[in-house]
């Protein structure tokens, strides 16, 4: 692994009275929290619960209706808004590869709108060993690679400008079981490589539970748990958290009741 | 079938020329309704109120006949120049301009905006993830994914522009037009077909490199698309090429003439006569009758035939009769003093509207008079050019003789003679120096209230030469020197089926028929 992408660690984070209204509806309501820097959190809850609002509001894809949020003790506005989301590494469940640039170019897309010089081809080759693709595919166009290598794509590509921030909304919703298994392992690995911040909205409370340092229980536009895997499956978080981890916890027994059968 | 076959070389005579001009106009039409319709459709793409504004605005200059928003734009321009003097050429070239792109401003602007709207979300989300500006997002996501759909309705656009340009001929530009409208008159059909099928092949081509320019873009293949582009480039070029070679000469005189057989034929007797006497002569044929009096006074066109009743009644707003002379002398005095035009004189005949009808309801129903006419009028159909209803001597003619029609249908000139020998139409306001009343027998109708005022060709010459007593020379034996039956029988020769000639021919035959009366 070259220094270059090992240098950055992440910054902290911190929510500060933030909200956001619909007209009458509440999407995220007055949330006040911090991030150590270099902590993965996963972001849970029922549909509609704003994880997805709450995530958007920190590379500005949607603006609060009140409060601030920091990155590094710097506020998000202080910037032009192009100017943070090139600092912020965001991945989400669609992708959103530019059909029409190669991989290459896809990754590169970056440092083409940056003022940085183009991305020479050895880092394009660095990225997509980062995420385990071969080197080939560089000259491949979107369409003829199938969904997990393409969502392999989009992380390269968010990670292509060295970020130190994270911004996953739920990246591996899409994907089979399998290459979603392996797609959130592997980037654990290069979360703790490379130092990062991450923030991943996910659906998955057995992922959660598995990759994540705290779990973020979203009820409501409120965190109704704040908790690390451990304390969650210990309990005594609320009624939702209860709900959320009694899924994969009734599955994993009811597992290894059928193998004792066996 | 032969001997349409052997019309058919001569017609494509003037196509090169013609051609390359059609194709600057609508060239540069297209050109200028990209760079309106483009940046607008990226502004509509992103304002609601902005993209139903122009999208509604768009669509309600479709409504208007292109035939309408060409003429409309002369009275507009006119008004113009006022304001910018000679900056503004208000007939030719930039009404044709105008009216042609705005015309093709409605399929750019839809298709850009439903192109850069149906941009997937999840890219545009993307874009904005990675840190695009608006500009960026624009030019490197957006309009490379909205190319295909924009570069069909640039297509659209240009089959639209390339078919409506043959309209530019009503207002003084050469273009195909030229060809389809004289044919039309003249019921030469190996000349419209030679108009038609040009311009109908320009489009088809153009449409083609069109095409294959998108199917490079969508499919990503560079060369194959800056093949075409440089083709169509060409082509351009090749259009342009001549413009500089022919220019406009200050001794160019421009000879004007309506759509109507009998206009194409004075014109080129006039042109014959010019170039004899050395000078440059170019033809601005087929313009509407309202422009060509506005065109005369505005040096754009500098010799014209008029009629003295068109003037009187369409220019100077009289309504009331009075002696032949008088009504001359009146319309001469006039011209001068209010626009410097100098009345040379008529030409000694008179082409004025002549109600006719058949000679078997001429002779079982027994009308010889108007009066006659207006006692069988509820059973009958009334076929009239294009223009006549709206016309004051229409009113004149109405208040005169109490007429009911049955029916009123407007014809182009040729066809209100087929449509009352094939009973369409049971009396048509004819025009009475016309060779085809005399060949089909028609019987025209006396008009002892004298409502229809006079209408001797008269003679216009342009402020430009209005005082240039060599150019006046130069056209003063053709002053009082054609009789009606001479104009009648060169008009016919133009107009009849069999051994038809050309314009030009028929004046050729004319100038040996000037009978000097002076």
């Amino acid at each position: 692994m070259p220094d270059t992408l090992l240098k950055k660690r992440g910054p902290s984070l911190e929510f500060i009275g933030l909200s956001r209204h619909y007209g009458n509806v509440v999407a995220v309501d007055n949330i006040s929290q911090h991030i150590e820097p270099g902590e993965f959190i996963a972001l849970v809850g029922a549909s509609g619960s704003g994880k997805s609002t709450l995530l958007k509001m920190v590379n500005r894809l949607i603006e609060p209706t009140s409060g601030q949020v920091e990155i590094g003790g710097e506020d998000v506005t202080t910037h032009e808004v192009h100017e943070l989301r090139r600092s912020i590494g965001y991945v989400f469940q669609n992708i959103g590869l530019f059909p029409h640039m190669d991989i290459a170019h896809n990754i590169a897309i970056g440092s083409r709108i940056g003022s940085r010089p183009v991305l020479p081809t050895g880092e394009i080759t660095e990225l997509l060993k980062l995420v385990d693709l071969p080197t080939e595919m560089a000259s491949r166009m979107p369409d003829q690679l199938s969904g997990g290598q393409q969502q392999r794509v989009g992380v390269a590509r968010a990670l292509s400008t060295k970020p130190g921030l994270m911004l996953m909304d739920e990246p591996f919703g899409a994907l089979d079981p399998i290459t979603r298994e392996n797609l959130a392992t592997s980037y654990r690995a290069l979360h703790d490589r490379l130092g990062l911040t991450t923030i991943m909205v996910t659906h998955d409370m057995a992922k959660a539970l598995l990759i994540a340092d705290r779990i973020w229980v979203m009820s409501a536009g409120k965190i109704a748990a704040d908790a690390s895997p451990a304390q969650l499956l210990a309990g005594g978080y609320g009624d939702e958290a209860e709900s959320l981890v009694a899924v994969p916890r009734g599955q994993a027994e009811r597992l290894l009741a059928r193998k004792a059968d066996g | 079938m032969h001997e349409w076959l052997n019309n058919i070389a001569p017609a494509f005579q003037r196509v090169p020329e013609l051609l390359a001009q059609h194709l600057q106009l609508s060239f540069a039409a297209l050109a200028l309704a990209l760079l309106i319709a483009l940046p607008l459709a990226v502004w509509a793409s992103r304002n609601r109120h902005v993209a139903n504004v122009a999208l509604g605005f768009a669509s309600l200059v479709q409504t208007i006949p292109a035939l309408a928003l060409l003429a409309l734009f002369y009275p507009l321009l006119l008004a113009l120049t006022a304001l910018f003097g000679d900056l503004i050429q208000p007939l030719g070239f930039l009404p044709s301009l105008l009216a042609l792109t705005l015309y093709a401003l409605l399929p750019i602007l839809r298709n850009a905006v439903t192109g850069l709207n149906g941009v997937d979300a999840a890219i545009v989300e993307a874009a904005d993830g990675v840190g695009m500006t608006r500009a960026q997002k624009l030019r490197l996501v957006e309009a490379p994914l909205a190319a295909p759909t924009i570069m069909a309705g640039i297509r659209t656009a240009a089959v639209w522009t390339i078919g409506a340009a043959t309209l530019s001929t009503t207002v003084g530009q050469p273009s195909l037009g030229d060809l389809i409208f004289a044919g039309l008159q003249t019921q030469n059909w190996s000349l419209v077909l030679a108009g038609c099928l040009t311009s109908a092949a320009l489009a088809i081509i153009v449409d083609m490199l069109l095409g294959t320019i998108e199917n490079a873009i969508a499919t990503r293949r560079k060369r194959r698309g800056w093949t075409a582009a440089a083709l169509l480039a060409g082509g351009l070029v090749f259009a342009l090429a001549p413009i500089g070679a022919s220019g406009d000469g200050k001794d160019t005189v421009i000879i004007g003439s309506k759509r109507f057989g009998e206009q194409y034929i004075l014109a080129k007797l006039i042109g014959h006569r010019l170039e004899d006497a050395g000078y440059n002569v170019r033809y601005r044929e087929g313009l509407g009758s309202a422009v060509m009096f506005q065109a005369v006074t505005n040096d754009d066109v500098n010799i014209s035939i008029d009629y003295a009743g068109t003037v009187w009644t369409n220019e100077m707003d009289r309504t009331d009769s009075v002696p032949r002379p008088e009504m001359i002398d009146t319309i001469t005095r006039w011209s001068r003093d209010t626009y410097g035009v100098n009345v040379a004189g008529p030409l000694g005949f008179e082409n004025t509207y002549a109600f006719a009808v058949r000679p078997d309801d001429a002779e079982n129903l027994n009308i010889k008079t108007m009066d006659d006419l207006a006692r069988v009028s509820p059973d009958f159909v009334f076929g009239t050019d294009l223009e006549f209803l709206e016309r004051p001597e229409w009113q004149m003619v109405k208040d005169a003789y109490p007429l009911r029609f049955k029916g009123e249908r407007a014809f182009e000139p040729t066809f209100m003679y087929k449509a009352l020998s094939s009973r369409q139409a049971d009396v048509i306001s004819a025009f009475s120096s016309d060779g085809r009343i005399a060949a089909n027998n028609f019987v025209v109708l006396d008009d002892p209230k004298g409502a229809v005022p006079a209408y001797d060709a008269l003679l216009m010459v342009s402020p430009k030469y209005a005082n240039d007593a060599e150019f006046i020379a130069t056209i003063q034996p053709l002053l009082n020197a054609i009789s009606v039956e001479k104009m009648r029988k060169a008009n016919y020769m133009v107009d009849r089926e069999d051994d038809k000639k050309s314009p030009a021919e028929s004046a050729r035959w004319l100038a040996g028929q000037l009978e000097n009366k002076e």
